[in-house]
């Protein structure tokens, strides 16, 4: 963007801060969506209907206590949340909002992203080594292997949206699926397997249930942040929550349109001076909010529903199936481009 | 061009100071009162039994050793994934599909080895 | 001006990275050392305009092949080294050795410094280090190392399953 630094610094003060905000809207939603699925109330205590429940909860986790565990090792055992929060936070530069509204729009957007997603493994496997506990090594062992594990099949079914787009680019990406009135042009429809791919690769990229294993409670306690507390195992919660919700970001500006508003055409041609207003902006920004709530809903409705994977299942999947498929299917969409260019 | 990523590394300083806030502030907010119980690594309310410091499955590590090779291939295509359409519009689409092909078949063959040879059980 | 001076900050960080990976006596501040330093080399490919490489650098030096450093590290276990300070002729010849390189390398440099054609990146280097660019050369004119490439990376893969799979005698 040809903005001057400090515009780009306080856009992306913005959008950190609506992340941090989206976290805690989440936190709650998700305490809310589980007591409905469960048949009771949930948090009603903290404000109307317990909105306010995730700020008491927060005040709690800063005046808690921070414990480092005996032999643990003080300055790595800081350094694991500091990264995971730190990463989570950077990835939301490379969600495109709207036409022109994303902080860092490179040539690269693609492989940055997966960059990111490959360093987040520090994080855990730092916290479980630091600890000095059996749980935490065990937990963040699992967890690494698990990561590293379900990044190739994401890498491939990232691959297989670039093979059709052609860049690297995320706006170029969102851009490229604006054929068949914004809807019908999605990657989703054009590479549905590719979609699917990568939506469980996220939840298994994010460590939420059916991949939770890491903080499996009946056989590892809290996983590799048993020996966190106070502000440190918030800043874990926090990453999560914030890691889930770019990941939503990520499947809906690969897979499903974007910042593209549905109709998006058809609406400019009859009335030509939406084109580029800011209307049109702000309901790109709508659009893509609205897509991402739902696959934020998602990743909510599945840990409620789903039971979790024993640990031979999960690597089962990971590299006899998943991988197998993810690298089939970038073989038959390269060959389906081959052969319709020789038709 | 070096400069697209300025904006990128302002979201990173920004996220990291934030990121610095929260670990301090939880730091000089809460109390500080460790004692020897408190401090002991959890183990389900047991004193610890012997060091945590142990040596442990060397599955994990085959898995990493065979990540980092899928790894190398997948950065190995994505050069191929970017520019395919091009090669395509060339002429040259088959004949590049078809090195593609035969380099994703040798690595696969590695795979299937693995998955035969039991290096990917987790029993 | 500005690009020399992140020159100077990432090559100075880089060099006092790599000084810590050996200077460190336990092996986890190593690795963290290592992660900077990886760091500070794909900043200095970005500020070469190859930010393909610098993003590739990230994904498998830092993503990929740092993170079995922290699983050897995790799974053995490693304590910190025992500290050694006796004094041998072997190191001192060792030490002498070392610093011989190091003026050769130095003296190297400095006399091509001026024979270098150009000092600023040109906006070129851009173009010769796309991905399409690369991919244009790997899939036309270097299809054959290509393929062997993918041979090597075949025996790594049954390598590594062989030496961990060995059954105890």
């Amino acid at each position: 963007m040809g903005l001057p630094w400090y515009w780009t610094a306080i856009i992306a003060f913005a959008i950190i801060n609506f992340l941090l905000i989206s976290a805690s809207v989440l936190v709650y939603a998700e305490r809310k969506v589980s007591a409905a699925m469960q048949n009771r109330p949930g948090p009603n205590r903290v404000g109307p209907a317990g909105f306010l429940q995730p700020f008491a909860d927060v005040a709690k986790l800063l005046l808690k206590e921070n414990i480092v565990p005996a032999m643990a090792n003080p300055f790595v055992h800081s350094l694991a949340p500091f990264l995971m929060v730190a990463i989570a936070m950077t990835a939301g530069a490379l969600i495109p909002f709207a036409r022109g509204v994303v902080i860092a729009d490179t040539d690269m957007g693609v492989l940055v992203l997966l960059a990111l997603t490959s360093i987040t493994v520090y994080g855990v496997t730092l916290a479980g080594w630091s600890s000095n506990s059996k749980y935490s090594l065990l937990g963040g062992l699992r967890a690494s292997a698990q990561m590293i594990s379900y990044e190739l099949s994401m890498g491939l079914a990232v691959l297989s949206v670039v093979l059709m787009s052609g860049t690297f680019n995320l706006v170029d990406i969102v851009e490229g699926q604006s054929g068949g009135m914004a809807v019908l042009g999605w990657n989703f429809f054009k590479n549905p397997i590719g979609a699917l791919l990568f939506i469980v690769t996220a939840f298994a990229e994010t460590n939420r249930t059916p991949f939770d294993l890491p903080e499996a409670e009946q056989e590892l306690v809290g996983g590799y942040h048993t020996e966190y507390s106070g502000m440190k195992f918030g800043m874990f919660f926090l990453a999560e929550y914030v890691n889930f919700f770019v990941a939503s970001f990520f499947i809906v500006t690969l897979f499903f349109g974007g910042f593209l508003v549905p109709f998006e055409p058809a609406m400019i041609s009859i009335f030509p001076s939406l084109d580029g207003s800011i209307l049109l902006g702000a309901m790109q920004i709508g659009t893509v909010l609205l897509k991402a709530g739902f696959f934020a809903y998602l990743f909510i409705w599945v840990r409620w529903t789903l039971p979790r994977f024993k640990y031979n299942q999960l690597m089962t999947l990971g590299w006899k199936y998943l991988l197998p498929i993810a690298l089939v299917n970038v073989v038959v969409i390269a060959i389906i481009m081959t052969v319709m260019q020789y038709l | 061009m070096f400069e697209d990523y300025i904006p990128f590394f302002i979201q990173l300083a920004i996220a990291s100071g934030l990121s610095l806030t929260l670990l301090k502030g939880g730091e000089l907010l809460g109390p500080s009162r460790p004692n020897r119980i408190k401090i002991m690594p959890y183990e389900s309310g047991m004193d610890p039994v012997g060091s945590a410091r142990q040596r442990y499955s060397i599955k994990f590590y085959l898995v990493a050793m065979i990540f980092i090779v899928f790894d190398v291939e997948i950065v190995f295509l994505y050069p191929w994934a970017i520019s395919f359409q091009d090669f395509l519009a060339a002429g040259v689409g088959l004949e590049v599909l078809g090195i593609v092909i035969v380099f994703i078949v040798i690595l696969a063959i590695g795979l299937i080895y693995d998955i035969k040879k039991g290096g990917l059980e987790f029993d | 001006m500005a690009g020399q001076i992140l020159f100077f900050a990432l090559a100075v960080t880089a060099i006092a990275a790599g000084v810590g990976v050996v200077w460190s006596r336990s092996p986890i501040n190593s690795a963290l050392w290592l992660i900077l330093n990886l760091f500070c080399i794909a900043g200095l490919y970005l500020t070469l305009n190859a930010q393909f490489i610098a993003v590739i650098q990230i994904l498998v030096y830092a993503g990929a092949i740092m993170v079995l450093f922290l699983f050897v590290i995790m799974l053995l276990n490693l304590s910190e080294m025992p500290s050694v300070t006796r004094f041998t002729i072997a190191r001192l010849f060792g030490f002498f050795l070392v610093m011989g390189v190091l003026a050769l390398l130095t003296y190297a440099v400095a006399a091509g410094l001026d024979v270098l054609p150009e000092r600023i990146v040109p906006a070129a280097a851009a173009v010769s280090g796309s991905p399409s660019t690369l991919a244009r050369s790997l899939f036309t004119e270097y299809a054959l190392p290509f393929e062997i490439i993918g041979i090597l990376l075949l025996a790594a893969t049954v390598g590594a399953v062989i030496i961990a799979k060995r059954k105890p005698v």
